[in-house]
C-alpha cells in the first residue's frame, strides 16, 4: 500500500500551488488581509494532489481530528458545500482555523507528500471551503431536542466558542460569558486584522449564536458573579479564560511613557481600531519600535508597528532564529516587510527623558550555552557587550499567564504555581466538581488550535458528566 | 447589548450626573469601585467611578465632568437614549470596616467616588467626617448627599466662596492637629491634590488611603496600561487598585504617564468640537 502511494506520489507536483498575496511593499502600509486566499481553480489544482490516503497520518495531526482526506475529496468533486459540511462536524470555526493554525507542525506536518516534496495545502483548503460557504450564506444544521441542562461558558476565545458550539449541537442550553464587548478572546483583541479580519471572527461568532448559544458580553466573573455562583446556577461551568496577564521584564525604565505590554498595543490597535482616524481610542505612533520577543504575538505587534508608520521597528530576541517560538511563514513574512530582527540580543534597561518618554532601549549580546536537560539552549549575557537602540515606542511581547480575576471569591479550584488551572489532559475536568477547563488558562499561553482542541475534549467530557448527573 | 440612560443632570457647570439601567452591576457593585464604559461602536473605552447604585432598581449613577472628546460626546447624551458599553463594577472594593473616626477628602468631581464611601462608612458603624471642596461654590457638588451621609461635613473653596477659603487639605490638618483620634484618611481627586494632601497627611500617626485614577483600557488586568508603582513594585490600578497606601504610591509617575496622550486628546476635542460647529453632531 505505502509503496503504491508513493508511487502515485511520485506523478503528483511536488510543490504545491501558491497562495496568492498582497505584494510587501504594499500591505505594508495597510491592515488588510496578507494571504488573498485560493481561487476556485487554485483549490481544484491543490486538492488533485492529496493521495487520499487509506490511514490518512494529517488528521492525527489535527487536534480536532477534522476528516481531511474526505473534505479534500468532495473538493475534487467540486461539492464545496458538502466539503465544509464535512469539515463542520467537527470544527466550528474553520475560517479561522485554515488562516492561523501553524498547519507546519500539525495536519501538514505528517501529510505522506511532505516526504519528498511539500505537504499537501489542508489549511489553504480548508479555508477556501469555509470562505466559499459565507459567500453562499451559512447554513444552520438541526439543533437536537433540548436536554434542558444548563452550561455556562467563561470566555469566548477559541476554547470557548469550540466547547459551546459542540454542547450547543448536543442540545444544551449554553451561555457564554464574556468580559470585554465583542466575543472571540484573542481572535478579537491579539490577532491582527492582516492575518485575521475582524469580519471573519464575527461571522463565526454569529453561527455560534444560531446554534442557539445565549452570549452575555461585557459580563466578568469574578466580579459581578463568582465562579461558585455560577456553580450554583448552572448544571456545569467551562473555563475558557485564556492566559491574558501581560509579563514584563522587571527592568528599569519599564513605565515610562511609549512602553506597552503587546496585549495593550494589540487590544489598542485591535480591538479598538485605533489606526483609524474614525475611532477614537489612541495609540502612540513610533518612529523607531523595538518589540522585544520571538513569538507570534511579537511578529503582529511588530507588523503591526510598521503599518501604522514607523520608519524602524525591530524584534529583540534573547536567542537565535532556530529557536524562535513564531510560526515559520510569520517569521519570512515580517522580514519581507522590512522588520530588522537583532538576536541573541536582551534588553537591560529602558531610557527615557525629563518628559518620561522612552527614548532608547540598552540591550546586551547573549550567547547559546549548551543544551540543557530539557533539550534547549539557554542564552547567557556576553559581559560589557551593551549598546544602545533608539526607540520612541517598545512593545514587551515575553509572555502572558491566566489572569487571577476569575478565581476571586471562589474556593476548591487547584492551580499550579505560574496561575494554571489544574485540569485533566483528556476531559478537561478540574479539582471542582462540574468545573471543566481548556486552552491557555491550563496550558499558559499556547496556540488557537490546542485551544479548539481542549474546548471540545472538555465539551464532550460535559455531556458525559450532564448524562450522569 | 445597549444600556438605557434612565436620568441625566447638569449638577455643576460641565460636571453631570446619569443614571444608568445596568442590573447586572447595580446588584454586584461595592463602594470603590468604577465602571468603564463605551459610547458607540467607534468610540474609546473608559473609566468612571461608580458614585451610587442601587440594588432593587438595577441603577447605576456616574459623575464626569466635560473634559476630552469622549466625555463631552456623552454630555450630548439625554435620558432615554442608549450606551453601546457598561461594564463593572471594575477594581477591588474600599477595604471598609469599623476603624472608629475617618476622614474623607474629595475634591472637584472626586466627591462623586468618596459619596459611596461615606455612606459605607458610616453604615459600618464609622464617625465619618467629610470635607469637600471645589474651584468655587457653582463647581461644588453632591453637598446635601455628603451632608447626609457624613457625621460632619465641611466645605472648601479655592476663592472662598463658600466654606473654608482655601484647600481642603488645610481642614484635614486642622482636624489631625486637633488631637482627635483619626484611624484613616481618604483623599480622592485631581492626582496633585491627592499627593499634596497625602503629604500634609504623611507625618500623622493616621492611614492614608488614595483612589488612583489611571488612563485604562480594558480595566481587567490583560493589558497592565493603567499600571503604577507602589512600594517599589508595579501593580495595576484596575484590578489591585484603584485605592492604595497614598505613603507608598509613585505619584509623580502616575502624573507623568496620565499625560501620555494629552497631544492627541486635545486634537481629539479640537476635531470634534470643529464637526460639532459644523453640526454634525
Amino acid at each position: 500500500m505505502q509503496e503504491l502511494q508513493d508511487e502515485k506520489a511520485g506523478k503528483v507536483k511536488k510543490e504545491r500551488t501558491p497562495m496568492p498575496e498582497q505584494p510587501a511593499e504594499e500591505r505594508k502600509k495597510n491592515f488588510n488581509e496578507v494571504a488573498l486566499g485560493y481561487t476556485k481553480e487554485d483549490a481544484l489544482a491543490e486538492a488533485s494532489r492529496c493521495l487520499s490516503c487509506k490511514e490518512p497520518k494529517c488528521v492525527e495531526g489535527c487536534p480536532v481530528n477534522v476528516d481531511i482526506s474526505g473534505f479534500i475529496k468532495l473538493i475534487c468533486e467540486e461539492d464545496f458545500s458538502g466539503a465544509i459540511e464535512k469539515i463542520k462536524g467537527t470544527n466550528a470555526l474553520p475560517a479561522i482555523c485554515g488562516r492561523v493554525c501553524p498547519q507546519e507542525t500539525q495536519c501538514e506536518a505528517l501529510c505522506v507528500l511532505g516526504k519528498k516534496g511539500q505537504p499537501v495545502a489542508i489549511g489553504r483548503l480548508e479555508r477556501f471551503c469555509a470562505d466559499y460557504e459565507r459567500q453562499q450564506g451559512v447554513k444552520v444544521p438541526e439543533i437536537t431536542k433540548p436536554t434542558g441542562k444548563k452550561v455556562a461558558v467563561v470566555g469566548s476565545g477559541p476554547a470557548g466558542l469550540t466547547a459551546a458550539a459542540d454542547l450547543a449541537k448536543l442540545g444544551h442550553k449554553v451561555t457564554i460569558f464574556e468580559s470585554l464587548h465583542k466575543a472571540g478572546g484573542v481572535l478579537s483583541y491579539g490577532i491582527p486584522e492582516f492575518r485575521l479580519p475582524k469580519e471573519i471572527v464575527r461571522q463565526e461568532v454569529e453561527y455560534i449564536k444560531q446554534l442557539g448559544v445565549e452570549f452575555k458580553p461585557n459580563y466578568i466573573i469574578g466580579r459581578i458573579k463568582t465562579l461558585d455562583e455560577l456553580c450554583d446556577d448552572f448544571d456545569a461551568v467551562f473555563l475558557g479564560t485564556g492566559a491574558g496577564l501581560p509579563g514584563f521584564m522587571g527592568i528599569p525604565g519599564e513605565n515610562f511613557n511609549g512602553v506597552y505590554s503587546a496585549n495593550e498595543f494589540l487590544t489598542r490597535v485591535n480591538l479598538m481600531k485605533a489606526y483609524d482616524a474614525e475611532y477614537d481610542t489612541e495609540v502612540r505612533l513610533g518612529k523607531h519600535v523595538v518589540v522585544v520577543g520571538g513569538g507570534n504575538v511579537a511578529m503582529d505587534a511588530a507588523r503591526s508597528a510598521l503599518r501604522l508608520g514607523a520608519d524602524e521597528v525591530s524584534i529583540v530576541y534573547r536567542r537565535g532564529e532556530d529557536e524562535m517560538p513564531a510560526r515559520r511563514e510569520e517569521i519570512e513574512h515580517a522580514k519581507e516587510e522590512g522588520i530588522t530582527f537583532r538576536l541573541l540580543t536582551n534588553p537591560v534597561r529602558i531610557l527615557g527623558d525629563e518628559k518620561f518618554n522612552v527614548t532608547a532601549v540598552e540591550c546586551i549580546k547573549m550567547e547559546l550555552g549548551e543544551p540543557d536537560k530539557s533539550g534547549r539552549r539557554s542564552p547567557a549575557p556576553v559581559e560589557g557587550s551593551e549598546f544602545t537602540i533608539p526607540a520612541d515606542v517598545v512593545v514587551i511581547a515575553i509572555g502572558t499567564s491566566p489572569n487571577p480575576i476569575i478565581f476571586k471569591g471562589s474556593e476548591g479550584l487547584d492551580q499550579n504555581r505560574r496561575g494554571t488551572v489544574v485540569a485533566d489532559e483528556e476531559t478537561g475536568a478540574t479539582s471542582k466538581c462540574g468545573v471543566f477547563a481548556g486552552g491557555d488558562v491550563v496550558t499558559g499561553a499556547a496556540t488557537v488550535i490546542s485551544a479548539m482542541g481542549a474546548g471540545k475534549k472538555a465539551a464532550k467530557a460535559i455531556d458525559e458528566f450532564l448524562k450522569e448527573k | 447589548m445597549a444600556y438605557k440612560i434612565l436620568k441625566k443632570e447638569e449638577i455643576a457647570p460641565s460636571v453631570h450626573r446619569m443614571v444608568i439601567d445596568a442590573p447586572d452591576v447595580a446588584k454586584a457593585a461595592k463602594a470603590g469601585q468604577f465602571i468603564i464604559l463605551r459610547i458607540n461602536e467607534k468610540g474609546e473605552r473608559i473609566p468612571l467611578t461608580i458614585a451610587d447604585f442601587e440594588k432593587d432598581k438595577g441603577t447605576v449613577t456616574v459623575i464626569y465632568q466635560e473634559m476630552g472628546k469622549t466625555t463631552k460626546q456623552l454630555a450630548k447624551l439625554s435620558a432615554g437614549e442608549f450606551l453601546e458599553d457598561f461594564v463593572g463594577p471594575l477594581g477591588t472594593p474600599a477595604d471598609i470596616r469599623k476603624l472608629g473616626t475617618v476622614i474623607l477628602v474629595g475634591g472637584g468631581v472626586g466627591v462623586a467616588p468618596i459619596y459611596p464611601q461615606a455612606k459605607a462608612y458610616t453604615r459600618a458603624g464609622n464617625r465619618v467626617i467629610s470635607i469637600i471642596g471645589a474651584r468655587n461654590k457653582d463647581l461644588l457638588i453632591l453637598e446635601d448627599e455628603m451632608k447626609n451621609a457624613s457625621s460632619e461635613l465641611f466645605i472648601a473653596t479655592d476663592d472662598g466662596s463658600k466654606g473654608h477659603h482655601g484647600f481642603v487639605t488645610d481642614i484635614m490638618k486642622r482636624i489631625l492637629d486637633s488631637g482627635d483620634e483619626v484611624a484613616r484618611v481618604v483623599i480622592i481627586g485631581p492626582p496633585i491634590m491627592m499627593k499634596v494632601g497625602a503629604g500634609v497627611a504623611s507625618p500623622y500617626d493616621v492611614e492614608i488611603l488614595v483612589s488612583l485614577n489611571s488612563i485604562m483600557v480594558d480595566g481587567t488586568g490583560m493589558c497592565g496600561g493603567c499600571r503604577v508603582t507602589v512600594d517599589g513594585k508595579t501593580k495595576f490600578t484596575c484590578v489591585d487598585g484603584p485605592e492604595f497606601d497614598a505613603r507608598k504610591v509613585d505619584f509623580v509617575e502616575l502624573m507623568n504617564r496620565l499625560a501620555m496622550y494629552r497631544g492627541e486628546e486635545a486634537k481629539a476635542v479640537e476635531k470634534y468640537e470643529e464637526e460639532c460647529r459644523c453640526g454634525l453632531h
